[in-house]
């Protein structure tokens, strides 16, 4: 089935849902481009716009108050000219008729509708019964984790992947004890490969995080209502003060059933980023087809977010614009900084390029059957920025012969 | 136009030297922004602004009007 035309004319109103980093810059993006019609940002949290990779970090040791994690000033976000609507999440969205329904009861209609809502973070069975169980997704999760790790000795961080791994560092930079446990058998190995893995394994190791790797956690126990520990599958228990969990999220598309969009791993766009005529997602929820991969992808990273927002804005506005990246993320863990561009995966050959990993300092790159899909930074980034160009063939679209 | 960078806040994914390389240059040590035209020309400055757009750190800052 052929997708639809793109309208030409430019909408007259934009509603924007999700007003975190993507839901900001198309906003941003729509008035660079000289959109001069209604824009407005529906938000379910009560904050302005803020950035969530300093949660795990910056906030979490306290080295900066929340506000610091303010994308825009006040007056900036008065120059925008758009309307605000924070604290009151979408319930509902009517596609056809591009209409959304909010938890206060609003019904909000217009020519275009953009939907950044993002993820939300699995929980455990029973977590929201036990104080001192925590998820880390927002500005307040946060500040609730901070707060808990002024007087918990002991930290249980469930989960390997770059969530858990950054907040078991920060932790441990407040001088808690922290245990990491995880169904998988090395730290950050299903993103980064066995080689990093293995060595991010043995960086919180050193830094005398205790590891139960390749374990599931079973329950939560608690007494009187507070978090006690965690028991694993292997009946080992990890007695806690605090616990987080960070499993993994999922795209925030709760609300769009019914909606008449296709949900699958999150909602499901064209190239494009269109879900449906005049409705176009971007970020985390956003499940699009890559032309330069061939492929459906979905991407979890802040960088995603605020890159799809240009090519929303754009097509928003008439342009005609496949959404091609090269995805890349970050990791800051103790005093090793890692730039993950491209796909790191478990079944690539990893090749270290410059650098050494004794030395603490390395580019790798990774190849899978031939071609080169990753390009990994170990306080190394802009060497491997200048490797990231190895990348292309395998991101860019139209390769004539192929 | 003039520039600002957060030295703190980069993360050095280097995008911004990929958008506008005669504006933005990265440290070789530690990957950190470096500044290298404060006030670029009028021909830079819609580049600078996608820079500004998409520092997934949010780390560039533009001030005045045009």
């Amino acid at each position: 089935m052929a997708p639809p035309t793109p309208e030409v004319t430019h909408p007259e109103d934009v509603l924007i849902v999700g007003a975190s980093a993507g839901g900001l810059a198309v906003a941003e993006a729509l008035r660079r481009k000289g959109y001069r019609g209604r824009l407005t940002v529906v938000g379910a949290e009560p904050h302005p716009p803020y950035d969530r990779p300093p949660l795990s970090k910056q906030v979490l040791s306290g080295a900066w108050e929340g506000e610091r994690t303010h994308l825009r000033s006040r007056d900036d976000l008065d120059r925008l000219e758009a309307e605000f609507v924070l604290g009151d999440p979408a319930t509902g969205l009517d596609a056809a008729a591009r209409e959304v329904r909010t938890a206060s009861g609003r019904v909000l209609r217009a020519d275009a509708v953009v939907l950044a809502t993002g993820l939300t973070a699995l929980r455990l069975p029973g977590q929201d019964d036990l104080a001192g169980v925590h998820v880390l997704r927002t500005l307040d999760d946060a500040l609730a984790l901070r707060r808990d790790l002024t007087t918990a000795d002991e930290l249980v961080v469930v989960g390997e992947g770059v969530l858990g791994a950054e907040i078991a560092a920060t932790a441990r930079g407040l001088g808690t004890g922290v245990t990491l446990a995880g169904l998988g058998d090395a730290v950050m190995g299903d993103h980064l490969g066995g080689l990093v893995g293995g060595m991010l394994t043995r960086l919180h190791a050193g830094r005398g995080v205790r590891l139960r790797l390749g374990v599931a956690a079973r329950s939560l126990t608690g007494e009187d209502g507070r978090v006690t520990g965690v028991l694993l599958a292997s009946g080992e228990w990890l007695p806690a003060g605090a616990v987080v969990v960070a499993t993994g999220s999922r795209p925030a598309v709760g609300w769009l059933a019914g909606s008449g969009l296709t949900l699958g791993d999150g909602v499901e766009c064209d190239a494009r980023c269109r879900a449906a005529d005049g409705v176009y997602a971007l970020g985390d929820i956003a499940s699009w087809h890559h032309e330069g991969l061939g492929r459906r992808l979905r991407l979890e990273n802040r960088t995603n977010a605020v890159e799809q927002a240009q090519v929303v804005a754009a097509n928003l506005l008439g342009e005609d614009r496949p959404y091609v990246p090269v995805p890349y993320f970050w990791t800051d863990q103790y005093d090793v900084k890692i730039q993950a561009h491209g796909f790191l995966t478990r079944d690539a050959q990893v090749d270290v390029v410059e650098g050494a990993p004794e030395e603490n300092r390395f580019v790798a790159r990774y190849t899978v059957g031939g071609q080169v899909t990753g390009v990994l930074g170990w306080n190394m980034a802009k060497a491997a920025r200048l490797h990231r160009r190895s990348l292309a063939e395998a991101f860019t679209p139209e390769k004539p012969h192929a | 136009m003039k520039v600002t960078v957060d030295e703190e806040k980069c993360c050095g994914a280097g995008q911004c030297v990929l958008i506008a390389p005669e504006v933005f240059d990265q440290r070789d040590d530690d990957g950190i922004v470096i500044l290298l035209e404060a006030e670029p020309g009028e021909e830079q400055h819609a580049a600078v602004r996608e820079a500004a757009a998409v520092c997934p750190a949010a780390a560039i800052e533009l001030t005045g009007r045009d």
